[in-house]
């Protein structure tokens, strides 16, 4: 149905009333009779011992109702934090994860670790009686660098040289065999640099336990309920999952940092029961800067082997990445499945090998950060052909053409283990020349020398691998919950519709893009649909929202709930219409007979199926309400390429982006309007890991940018207008035909602005972020 | 504590707060205003930003003693589903928002902003809302709305 509301109609949002209006509803939003406060006490020490921590001044204080330790909630048999995901190691053993009390027991291991809890009346009340605890440490020397932690002290006890894992993954033989036949190799020393995501609603808990029903309801800053009541019954010990309702309101951005199981609402939901009372937490941001999982930080050795001519034959990665001190829920996926195995990118080098150990420092935990491996990996794979081009002498797009995977190659499969269904690579990469007006950049950077000013161009031709896939693949690589996603569609009495989703949406706009969709495939008016997320007794259990798979996993759960909800009404037609049931043809909200003038509206059926007077009960049940649940049968894979034009003031070293172009392959689009949104927040991001975000921790342990004061975050006026269009391949295995877009600009921009910089520079690398002190230093060395 | 009265979307209010209270902290949590965000600690972020006496100002810089006798706009008083203000609807139009947690308080920068401006530029708006973080749309359609608005206020 080509409409003003169907798919590939750049609806506006219906979900923007309430924001524009100031009248959305995020946790701290909520309050509820009887409610207390809750306030954490967070290790200023990098590395410690607790001696002894005593609550009685803090009990005392006037307003305090209760303070917990540790031990308190150990004493009742709640679990540690667990990682989801094992890893395993070359020689076949399993990845330590070390113990990870949700409030410290005996050891403090990074500056803003929880080691007690204090519950007020107020807030200030809660915030006096924290400043009353007195708590005696043994400080030890923190684990601050990563390249040498395995030569460090031992953080935990469980794991020598402070190494999770040490993970391969490709032809190992294979790949040295190509390095010595290569004529060329390119090799490169990069540092992926620490980000913290910093999504602006900071993280929230409001728990709060009903002792009549002994339930308890947790509403949280989550971007996955289910998995979030899931560990919280299954690991945490809190309740059966039956007995624990978790609730994820709006819930303002997310980009990965709140899709993971923290120490804090589990305190609070704990604390609840404990105190008979609502406790609530609301992350004041230096908090968030503390305890939020940070993203990337990996430091890699990479070399690329090329023949003579120019053809890529094996590639080379030797990664550490930082853990943080403890493993948090996804975070050993991230630097293995996430990353190694995107290292073909779009070429077809024949031969990979990639090893990847992660090690602990004595900073917060690291995790999954928008895009999660795959920055990464597009960060080394770009820099490292854009570097081989430069040394070659040979154009920066005409060799990656030369080693593009080919439309007529496809299913391909890489040496690092994913087979890609679909693509056209030179296809992105001609529109995206074309606009950035490839031709004319001899001529501007003439221009700008003339002014006494450096201009560069940087390309980078990503490819991402979303829609996390198949459950039985990811299972016996050690991911610890399936992958699919669940979808209802009910159809109301008159024929309106309200849509359930396991997919939860902190700013992707699923409540128009989902509702779009419906009202298409049934042919019915887009105002009549609504959709439902965000609540564990309202949606079918579902992963939730990362790894850009909403559409794909999810639109493709609603879509096939839809073809269900079609092929009972039109059994049900069949009955109205005194025909068969393959007789009847469903098309833009009508049911049709060969033959005849009688039809059918979707809503006359609908109301059939609830006021079953003209209705085959003998056959079928009343009601037209439908349920799926998608596993996907592979990943999808969104690709594209940008291109970031740069000019630098030689006398500041202060980089301006004059122009980014991005161009990529989503598949087929619903709504082109929030496709293009997504992008341009990704390139955000990904701008800013390039030109300004950094998360430092000095020799101590003590987070230097922990806060906005100190971190830089993208302003207005740090970024340039996008320019952003897309090719499309669909996606040849999921029913919808969708690749997903929420990563792209965050996967592909670094590289891009990283390579124009070094290319205005005439620098073979550049340690990001690239700031104005660290490019005027490069301009004085060079 | 202190007693303070002032006017808040066009309602005089009376009420007895802590010396210290800050107004982001009054407006959410003694008027249930919601709409007024809280996004960090440093007066860095603009979530809060509320218009005070009609000029734009992020409301964790103010005391709520300070804004006694004065008049207070939040984002709840500007306009409402089918009375949008232009601001607000530029940003609907021009998805200038994905999760709407920085929504509130760059709406009212961006109206104290086209107020207090003879004709802004994409550059001009660039710089003129350099005090409000958003995570999500890297501004490139909030500066588009903000432009298309100024045509409208």
């Amino acid at each position: 149905m080509a409409t003003e509301t169907g798919i590939g109609a750049s609806v506006r949002r219906t979900e923007d009333a309430r924001f524009i209006t100031g009248t959305g509803r995020y946790t701290d939003d909520i309050n509820v009779p009887g409610q207390t406060y809750c306030v954490f006490v967070r290790s200023t020490h990098a590395r410690a011992k607790i001696k002894s921590i005593d609550t009685s001044d803090a009990l005392s204080t006037p307003g305090v109702v209760a303070a917990f330790v540790g031990a308190d909630l150990a004493k009742d048999e709640i679990g540690d934090l667990p990682c989801g995901w094992l890893v395993k190691s070359k020689d076949g053993s399993d990845m330590i994860a070390p113990p990870h009390p949700p409030i410290a027991t005996e050891r403090v291991n990074y500056v803003g670790e929880p080691y007690a809890l204090v519950i007020g009346e107020t807030v200030q009340a809660a915030k006096d009686g924290a400043e009353a605890i007195v708590a005696e440490f043994e400080i030890q020397t923190p684990v601050m660098d990563v390249a040498s932690a395995t030569q460090s002290e031992q953080i935990h006890e469980s794991v020598p040289s402070n190494r999770s894992y040490d993970w391969e993954l490709g032809d190992k033989a294979a790949t040295d065999a190509a390095f010595e036949d290569a004529a060329h190799v390119t090799s490169l020393d990069i540092v992926n640099n620490r980000l913290i995501p910093n999504a602006i609603e900071p993280r929230a808990a409001l728990g709060s336990f009903d002792a009549a029903s002994e339930t308890y309801t947790l509403h949280t800053t989550s971007q996955n309920p289910h998995l979030e009541r899931l560990v919280l019954a299954a690991f945490v010990n809190i309740a059966p999952e039956a007995k624990l309702h978790v609730v994820s309101p709006d819930v303002g951005g997310g980009f990965g940092s709140k899709i993971f199981v923290y120490a804090e609402e589990t305190a609070v939901i704990w604390a609840s029961a404990k105190v008979g009372r609502p406790v609530k937490w609301t992350a004041d941001r230096v908090e968030s800067f503390l305890s939020d999982a940070h993203g990337r930080d990996h430091v890699t050795h990479a070399e690329l082997a090329l023949s003579e001519e120019g053809d890529f034959l094996g590639l080379r990665v030797k990664t550490t990445a930082n853990m943080g001190a403890y493993l948090s829920t996804f975070a050993s996926s991230v630097p293995t499945y996430l990353y190694g195995t995107l290292m073909a990118g779009q070429y077809k080098t024949p031969a990979i090998y990639v090893e990847v150990q992660a090690v602990f420092t004595n900073t917060a935990p690291v995790d999954a950060y928008r895009g999660a491996g795959r920055p990464e990996a597009t960060y080394v794979v770009e820099r490292l052909v854009e570097t081989a081009a430069r040394e070659l002498n040979t154009d920066v797009a005409e060799l990656r053409r030369r080693n593009f995977i080919n439309p007529e190659d496809f299913p391909y499969e890489t040496p690092v283990a994913l087979t890609y269904d679909t693509g056209n690579y030179a296809a992105s990469l001609d529109k995206a020349l074309e606009y950035a007006n490839y031709s004319g950049f001899a001529s501007r950077k003439a221009r700008s020398e003339a002014d006494g000013k450096r201009r560069g161009l940087g390309f980078s031709c990503y490819i991402e691998a979303c829609g996390l896939a198949p459950s039985q693949v990811a299972l016996s690589l050690g991911a610890g919950v399936g992958l699919f996603e669940s979808a209802e569609v009910r159809v109301d009495v008159t024929g309106s519709v309200t849509v359930m989703t396991g997919a939860h949406s902190h700013g992707q706009g699923h409540e128009t893009t989902f509702a779009q969709l419906v009202s298409d495939k049934l042919g019915i008016p887009f105002e009549n649909v609504s959709v439902v997320h965000g609540d564990t007794r309202r949606s079918d259990y579902g992963l939730g929202t990362y790894g850009s798979r909403s559409i794909a996993v999810g639109g493709s759960a609603i879509s096939k709930a839809t073809d269900k909800i079609v092929t009972k009404a039109k059994k049900i037609a069949a009955h109205m219409l005194d025909s068969e049931e393959d007789q009847v043809s469903f098309d833009d909200g009508i049911f049709t007979i060969p033959d005849s003038n009688e039809s059918l509206t979707f809503g006359e059926v609908a109301f059939s199926a609830y006021v079953p007077g003209n209705f085959p009960l003998d056959e079928l049940e009343p009601g037209l309400s439908e349920k799926a649940f998608y596993d996907p049968a592979n990943f999808t894979y969104p690709a594209g390429t940008h291109i970031c034009e740069v000019e630098i003031d030689s006398e500041t070293g202060t980089t301006s982006i004059v122009s980014f172009v991005a161009v990529d392959d989503f598949g087929n689009v619903i709504n082109p309007m929030i496709v293009e949104g997504q992008v341009h927040g990704g390139l955000a991001q990904g701008i800013g890991q390039a030109l300004l975000e950094h998360g430092i921790y000095d020799s101590d342990g003590q987070l230097v940018s922990g806060s906005y004061m100190d971190y830089t975050m993208p302003r207005a006026d740090d970024l340039p207008d996008f320019v952003v269009d897309t090719t499309s391949t669909p996606c040849t295995h999921n029913p919808l035909g969708v690749k997903g877009c929420g990563e792209a600009g965050a996967i592909g921009a670094t590289a891009a602005v990283m390579n124009a910089i070094t290319d205005a520079l005439g620098v073979k690398d550049l340690p990001m972020p690239a700031t104005s002190e660290t490019v005027w230093r490069a301009i004085q060395g060079g | 504590m202190v007693d303070v009265t002032f006017s808040v979307n066009g309602k005089e209010h009376s009420l007895s707060v802590n010396d210290n209270a800050l107004l982001s902290e009054t407006l959410r949590e003694s008027l249930n205003l919601t709409g007024t965000h809280i996004g960090c600690d440093t007066s860095q972020c603009g979530s809060c930003t509320v218009h005070l006496d009609g000029k734009a100002v992020k409301a964790c810089t103010v005391l709520t003693a300070q804004a006694a006798g004065s008049e207070v706009t939040t984002i709840e008083g500007i306009g409402e589903p089918g009375s949008l203000h232009p601001m607000q609807e530029a940003f609907n139009e021009h998805h200038a928002l994905q999760c709407g947690f920085c929504t509130p308080g760059m709406i009212m920068a961006a109206i104290g902003l086209v107020n207090e401006s003879e004709s802004l530029d994409g550059d001009g708006v660039r710089k003129g809302l350099d005090g409000n973080f958003c995570r999500c749309t890297g501004y490139h359609n909030i500066v588009k709305a903000v432009l298309s608005a100024q045509q409208n206020m």
